[in-house]
């Protein structure tokens, strides 16, 4: 477990990997404790942890119930793909940050690494 | 269908269905998947109605519907399309023009096509006397760019059923793919894979609960033809016909006869 201080917030990503925010009201502020990467939510559902930032490439509103049950601190959509409208308008009423990256997967985790957001539970 | 005694009312009776049989067309369809093969083992095992269910394809719909002519068997038109999510879904149509008209908005939204000889070898449309006509030269095993929602929306604008397949499978499920079934989806049925009966599948997914249920072969080789089928009790083998039995509309109904894997030969 991290010190409260070593503890990076989601604005903080956002800004050093230049990433675009699709949702206008969810807050930013959120911590990111850790990473997972999966396009199945049916196995991010049984193994991303609380607190977690979420690289995918599904555009579909499940992801954003997927997210809000699972507490994650966000959504990252890889290769600059965006979301669908209705997955938009559901993460803003769910307050879950959706986030688009112009990198692939890979590259995007690499990028978070250096940043020191490890993807051990 | 014209009934031929006039004033006679049709009486209801259970039709045995397998509406999800791949063919030689689909890259995974083994080569002995024909029109003829398939027919003759359809009605070996006591089917009545079949659906051919080629990947994002429909070449050899034809040639079934053909070499199925003389025998009591019907066969519908049917696909099992890939989503954007690379989810599969299983469409089924009486009519071949549905298909067509289906089939293009699919090709337009299927990404790879002009594939090498080596790709398409597998790929194979046939005739009703089973004799190779051509390749499909798309890339049948990949996904269109079209969301679940909108290949249900298209089926039902040209008045087919939309089945999402084998829902309890760890890949290419909507299950598995979204985490869960999305509640504004209406889907008129979820299949059930011959992998696990209707009364496991219940226990894992008790959400599955919320649609009616079927079970089907999912056939690639000749042998898994009407391992797994399910009774529809209905006056005529047509899509409005199953359409009510899988509401339980007006005495129509289903029965699924849980045969388990590698029984039924």
């Amino acid at each position: 477990m991290k010190n409260k201080s070593e503890i990076m917030k989601l604005n903080q990503i956002i800004e050093k990997l230049n990433l675009t925010v699709e949702t206008k009201t969810a807050d930013l502020k959120v911590d990111v404790t850790g990473g997972y990467v999966s396009d199945l939510l049916s196995d991010v559902m049984a193994n991303a942890q609380s607190g977690n930032i979420w690289i995918t490439l599904q555009i579909h509103q499940n992801t954003v119930a997927v997210a809000t049950l699972k507490e994650l601190a966000g959504i990252i959509l890889i290769n600059g793909k965006k979301p669908a409208q209705e997955t938009i308008h559901k993460a803003e009423q769910e307050n879950i940050p959706i986030l688009i990256s112009k990198l692939p997967a890979y590259e995007l985790i690499c990028e978070l690494c250096k940043m020191g957001i490890s993807g051990r539970k | 269908m014209q009934n031929g005694n006039f004033g006679q009312e049709i009486m209801l009776r259970t039709y045995s269905a397998d509406l999800h049989i791949h063919t030689c067309l689909s890259p995974c369809g083994d080569l002995d998947m024909s029109p003829r093969n398939i027919v003759k083992k359809s009605l070996e095992r006591g089917l009545d109605i079949i659906a051919i269910t080629d990947h994002n394809a429909s070449e050899n719909i034809q040639a079934a519907m053909e070499a199925a002519q003389e025998t009591a068997l019907t066969v519908l038109a049917g696909m099992e399309v890939t989503s954007e999510e690379e989810a599969h879904l299983l469409v089924l149509f009486d009519e071949l023009s549905s298909m067509k008209q289906y089939q293009l908005l699919i090709y337009d939204n299927l990404p790879g096509f002009g594939l090498d000889s080596a790709t398409i070898e597998n790929q194979v449309i046939v005739n009703a006397k089973d004799e190779v006509e051509g390749f499909n030269d798309h890339l049948l095993l990949g996904a269109t760019s079209l969301s679940f929602q909108k290949l249900v929306d298209k089926t039902h604008e040209l008045n087919g059923l939309a089945i999402a397949s084998h829902v309890d499978k760890e890949s290419f499920s909507i299950i598995a793919q979204l985490g869960f079934i999305p509640a504004e989806l209406d889907l008129d049925g979820l299949e059930i894979s011959p992998f696990m009966t209707l009364t496991q599948a219940l226990q894992v997914f008790p959400d599955v609960n919320r649609y009616p249920l079927v079970t089907f072969s999912d056939a690639h080789f000749i042998g898994d033809i009407g391992k797994q089928s399910t009774q529809f009790l209905v006056k005529q083998p047509t899509i409005n016909e199953l359409r009510m039995a899988l509401r339980g509309e007006k005495g129509r109904g289903l029965g699924i006869r849980d045969w388990g894997l590698g029984t039924g030969n």
